[in-house]
């Protein structure tokens, strides 16, 4: 989708402003909504997903919202979605039902393996032998979906060169929808700054962003 | 600072503070506060979460995970060669070894500044960032100044945080779209031949991981 979200390129923003001290947390309620997403999200459905709930939000929010702003958002969205809870408990906070899970919430005990486990996205099944090589010559395709992608507007249409194949991964393209992770090789590719911004850019940069074989053409 | 600029810089056609005067009065705050506190009391009734373990992972997140796991990293690639080839290598393997692993930093690529080269790393999509080394992001690598304008004007957001780059100095972006983290592998500073891994790590700050800022020998953590 073309969101609010991809803004790479933009420059109205103003100057990047860092906080002094900055707390991991600024409130209470972010580490609550920090917490719910980690443990509940994966039982609502998948991270592309839930990134994709955060691209849904109403644009004008989304900028005059904080980041966990934004998780909360998705979790509620995700959580009607799915049907774990219903409008009407969400608006009034009391639970109707009582959940439909055969299984407990996640012990305490059990978070430090939750946490240094992680979640790979590097599959061993899937399309496993990659169309492309180190160095080969690829263009960015110019696609326009409405639903759920990786492949930022300001690189559509471009011409790169792939610096790195990283293997097989879950395309997001396809696991934010409900259709699977129809794994994918990914690559890392390499742009220059004057084929992205024009002449008036450093001869010397480059950018390099991670872009899945469906999101390339040979150049 | 880059908005006290007045030729070639990038931020200065932009309004002060564009759009980004976030819900934070005391009203929208209890009014977040409450909705959070319906969901979390939802959930929990529903079985998909105990607060117990909601406690647990903020404590985890609070306090185990920081850039001190990353200043470790920097500094052990610093005083050791081997390491700092497997680090290049096989970033994620070699970042286990020093027992630091985990939810998004599962596939981990460290970049290497040199004298000739500056790497810098965002997520324009998201905020995609390397929790097991770096902890979890401030507040500016999520907003849409950092996002928006990293990729377009590398240089001049390094203004923003007070570094000038030779013009010969090439720069490399890294937008991480996808499942792959990075952190940048930071200069070790001239001067500091004497110095053990330890008063290193104390060197190393997250924001030279992220490559906003070069470690420099007199500035503390």
């Amino acid at each position: 989708m073309n969101g609010v979200h991809d803004m790479g390129g933009m420059t109205c923003y103003g100057p990047v402003k860092p906080e002094e001290n900055e707390p991991v947390f600024h409130a209470e309620w972010e580490k609550r909504v920090f917490a719910m997403t980690m443990l509940g999200m994966g039982q609502l459905d998948t991270l592309d997903a839930f990134r994709h709930a955060i691209e849904r939000m109403d644009p004008a929010r989304y900028l005059s919202s904080t980041y966990y702003e934004h998780w909360l958002a998705a979790l509620e969205t995700l959580a009607v979605e799915k049907g774990v809870l219903t409008p009407e408990e969400l608006a009034t906070g009391v639970a109707q039902e009582a959940g439909k899970r055969a299984e407990g919430p996640l012990p305490p005990e059990a978070v430090p393996a939750v946490v240094q486990g992680g979640a790979p996205c590097h599959r061993t099944e899937g399309r496993l032998t990659p169309r492309f090589s180190v160095g080969a010559q690829v263009r960015a395709r110019n696609l326009n979906p409405t639903g759920h992608t990786r492949l930022p507007r300001y690189v559509r249409g471009k011409n790169g060169t792939i610096a790195q194949v990283y293997g097989t991964f879950v395309y997001p393209d396809t696991n934010a929808h409900g259709q699977g992770e129809q794994p994918q090789p990914l690559y890392s590719v390499c742009f220059t700054a004057q084929e992205l911004w024009g002449p008036d850019a450093a001869t010397t940069d480059n950018l390099y962003i991670d872009l899945w074989e469906d999101y390339l053409d040979p150049a | 600072m880059s908005s006290d600029h007045t030729h070639g810089h990038s931020a200065h056609d932009a309004p002060p503070n564009p759009y980004l005067e976030k819900h934070t009065s005391p009203e929208q705050t209890a009014a977040l506060e409450q909705r959070v506190q319906a969901l979390e009391s939802l959930l929990v009734a529903k079985g998909l979460v105990s607060s117990e373990t909601l406690d647990k992972l903020v404590e985890t997140y609070e306090s185990d995970l920081g850039p001190i796991n990353g200043a470790k990293v920097v500094a052990r690639a610093w005083v050791d060669p081997a390491y700092k080839e497997r680090l290049l290598k096989d970033a994620t393997a070699a970042i286990a070894e020093l027992g630091f692993s985990g939810l998004q930093g599962e596939h981990m690529v460290v970049v290497e500044n040199t004298p000739d080269t500056h790497n810098l790393v965002v997520c324009t999509l998201c905020s995609c960032y390397p929790w097991p080394v770096l902890g979890l992001p401030p507040a500016w690598f999520k907003d849409a100044a950092y996002r928006s304008r990293s990729v377009v004007d590398p240089r001049g957001v390094l203004r923003d945080f007070g570094l000038e780059l030779d013009e010969s100095t090439a720069v490399k972006v890294w937008d991480s779209s996808a499942e792959i983290r990075y952190m940048v592998l930071p200069e070790r500073p001239a001067g500091t031949e004497g110095m053990s891994e330890e008063e290193l790590t104390a060197l190393v700050s997250r924001d030279s991981m992220i490559g906003v800022t070069k470690v420099e020998k007199n500035t503390l953590r």
